[in-house]
């Protein structure tokens, strides 16, 4: 049952027309589902479920979902003015998503790719530990697969309601992203509207190719952070797609109706790097022991025995129940 | 933390529970809490901060630099917040500019180039958010030294001093190890950050505060953090002196045990360690896209034209756009 809240943008029922936000037009629902989501007179861009954006990008058909089964659970035990597992549930019922990312393989003309796209319908598209799992899952197949990876984000970044373990989701994506560097494996994000936070802070902005959709929101702080922080009003536009395109921090704006191809070009132009004598290239850095921290354990010797007010040991093991949820089977500690 | 709450409803934090967090947050920001470079002279020798992300500037709030360790070198790098009016302004209260970040990663280069380890202290509300850093890449900045830390091939130790605060703590803090001190916080976000928007009221910090489980201890059960090293008496700003000597047996300690380590094996579990952090449930739901129809029987009945064959829907038909744009649900 979805919930309307009060100031909710879109008030009217699903069958009936939505306001234009940029040109006022008043629309048909029928119709921008027909036009990819575009505003007929102005070309706004709706924003767009993960159904819609599969069928936007991939081949009829071609598309396999992947850990459709993981869901969120409340470690943290959060309670705002509702817990969030009333907020989960509510997610659930409203978009039918088990979480705020559907990761899988599909193709794009034909070309295999795993792609992890967001729902910003889905608690504002946050990414806690099952975004995080999923996108990490998504990078680790296109690394054994060798094939191109893709994100499409549309979040407003790292999911409160699970405090640092949201947090750490920002390493846990982007970890895997070193070794697709080391095995030559390409990763493509499309940034929609909005991309922001922690969102932006980590994957998002380390694809090889960083695509956006005109006019979305995509920046660091929102808005209302900012201009609460500096105490002063946030010039106009200046966290929109173009505004990162003049900074050089993204590679293209693109519009709906020619993104499936720019991604179809794109992949033909980026191949997955060659395998060298049927090996896959190497993701092995290591170049021996650490030197230099080896000769300081030998220097300190048993002085390291006088460590006062720290039983690191015993915090690991604290550690290991940390996790305890039934989660991480064989993720194995290793502090 | 056996006892975790998982799938029953939550209740909102106790009076008891909120009262203890929000004095952890006070001491964290205590003023007279010792901050990276009060703390340097107590745990390294011969400092020599280095300065400047050779592209734009020098960025006062990150302070960084080689230094010894009982002899042997290393690389530190820590926020900076200042201790009165004055320096604060000069430090930005010890929120960085992308550039900050961009000499931080100009040092860990340098530590991995030449074969030190790293140590690095946390103490900042979160990176700065005005329009300059934008203009300059502050996400791009953060997430690219994120990404530098998950590879780099010497071992990392965190040390989180007082204000853990969001992609600004996380952007130096990704270790293999990551110790804390007793009154120091963690955070997706600054409780007044978390309080405006799900509270809608900056007034509820402390409820946030509560809410987030934001001191070392719960970060700990978290997994985290690995270890707490304790303060003397009141709290770190009774007694610098203490408080550097706790540091400094910790870090030696943690470089310790990571020092016999391979690369390749350092950077397994250094992998290891941040893919196992999260909690979620598997559970055996497949696609709502899965088709029901064998694939097989499928084509063959669309080849001869059978009847009753259903098609795959279309995934928009599964997962199509509604109208409940909810605004209220935002993260950080």
């Amino acid at each position: 049952m979805p919930i309307k809240f009060p100031f909710s943008r879109r008030a009217a029922p699903s069958d009936a027309w939505t306001k234009c936000p940029t040109c006022d037009a008043q629309v048909f629902n029928k119709q921008l589902e027909r036009n990819q989501r575009l505003c007929p007179s102005c070309g706004h861009h709706f924003r767009m479920s993960v159904g819609e954006r599969i069928d936007l990008l991939l081949d009829p058909g071609s598309f396999e979902e992947r850990d459709a089964g993981l869901e969120s659970v409340d470690r943290l035990g959060f309670h705002d003015d509702r817990p969030y597992a009333d907020r989960l549930e509510t997610s659930r019922l409203k978009t039918g998503l088990r979480d705020a990312v559907v990761w899988g393989i599909g193709s794009i003309d034909g070309r295999r790719v795993a792609i992890g796209i967001f729902d910003f319908r889905f608690m504002g598209g946050s990414m806690g530990s099952v975004v995080g799992e999923k996108l990490a899952r998504c990078f680790e197949t296109a690394l054994s697969d060798r094939i191109p990876a893709i994100v499409v984000s549309a979040s407003g970044g790292a999911r409160m309601q699970e405090g640092t373990l949201a947090l750490m989701q920002l390493a846990k994506t982007t970890a895997p992203l070193v070794r697709l560097d080391d095995a030559g494996v390409p990763l493509i994000t499309v940034l929609t509207d909005p991309t922001t936070g922690g969102v932006l802070a980590s994957f998002a902005s380390l694809g090889d190719v960083i695509l956006a959709e005109p006019r979305a929101l995509v920046g660091f702080a929102g808005a209302r952070v900012a201009s609460d922080t500096v105490g002063e009003e946030m010039p106009e536009g200046f966290q929109s797609a173009e505004f990162l395109l003049a900074h050089g921090f993204i590679d293209a704006v693109v519009p709906r109706p020619d993104l499936r191809a720019s991604l179809s070009r794109l992949l033909r132009l980026l191949p997955v790097a060659a395998v060298e004598d049927g090996q896959p290239v190497s993701a092995d850095r290591g170049r021996g022991p650490l030197g230099a921290i080896s000769g300081l354990a030998e220097r300190l010797g048993g002085a390291v025995s006088e460590t006062i007010g720290i039983d690191v040991e015993t915090a690991a093991d604290g550690n290991g129940t940390g996790p305890s949820s039934p989660s991480i089977p064989g993720r194995e500690e290793s502090t | 933390m056996s006892d975790a709450p998982l799938l029953e409803r939550a209740t909102p934090p106790s009076m008891a529970a909120t009262e203890e967090a929000w004095s952890r947050v006070q001491l964290a920001r205590h003023p007279q809490r010792p901050r990276t470079l009060d703390l340097l002279p107590l745990i390294f020798d011969g400092f020599f901060e280095l300065h400047g992300d050779r592209a734009f500037g020098d960025d006062p709030a990150i302070v960084g630099g080689p230094a010894t360790l009982d002899g042997a070198p290393v690389m530190v790098i820590g926020h900076q917040k200042g201790t009165d009016t004055e320096s604060n302004i000069l430090r930005n209260f010890g929120s960085p500019h992308p550039e900050g970040f961009r000499k931080a990663q100009r040092l860990m280069r340098l530590a991995d180039k030449l074969g030190m380890p790293v140590v690095t202290f946390l103490d900042t509300a979160g990176a700065f958010p005005g329009p300059a850093a934008e203009e300059r890449g502050q996400a791009e900045a953060i997430a690219s030294s994120i990404k530098l830390m998950t590879g780099l091939q010497v071992p990392i130790v965190v040390v989180v001093l007082g204000e853990g605060g969001s992609g600004g703590a996380l952007a130096i803090g990704v270790g293999d190890v990551v110790l804390a001190l007793e009154n120091a916080v963690y955070s997706v976000i600054s409780p007044e950050g978390c309080a405006s928007i799900l509270w809608r009221s900056r007034d509820e910090a402390q409820s946030a505060a509560a809410a987030m489980r934001m001191t070392a201890q719960d970060q700990v059960e978290l997994g985290v953090v690995d270890g707490i090293v304790a303060e003397p008496g009141e709290g770190a700003h009774t007694d610098h002196g203490a408080t550097g000597q706790a540091l400094r047996a910790a870090i030696i300690s943690a470089l310790r045990r990571l020092s016999g380590r391979e690369t390749t094996e350092l950077l397994a579990s250094r992998y290891a360690r941040l893919r196992g952090m999260g909690a979620y449930l598997e559970t055996g739901a497949v696609s709502p896209g899965r088709p029901k129809v064998p694939s097989l029987r499928r084509r063959i009945g669309r080849i001869l034209h059978l009847p009753n064959v259903p098609r795959r829907p279309r995934w928009s038909e599964i997962w199509p756009s509604d109208d409940a744009d909810d605004e209220s649900e935002r993260g950080a």
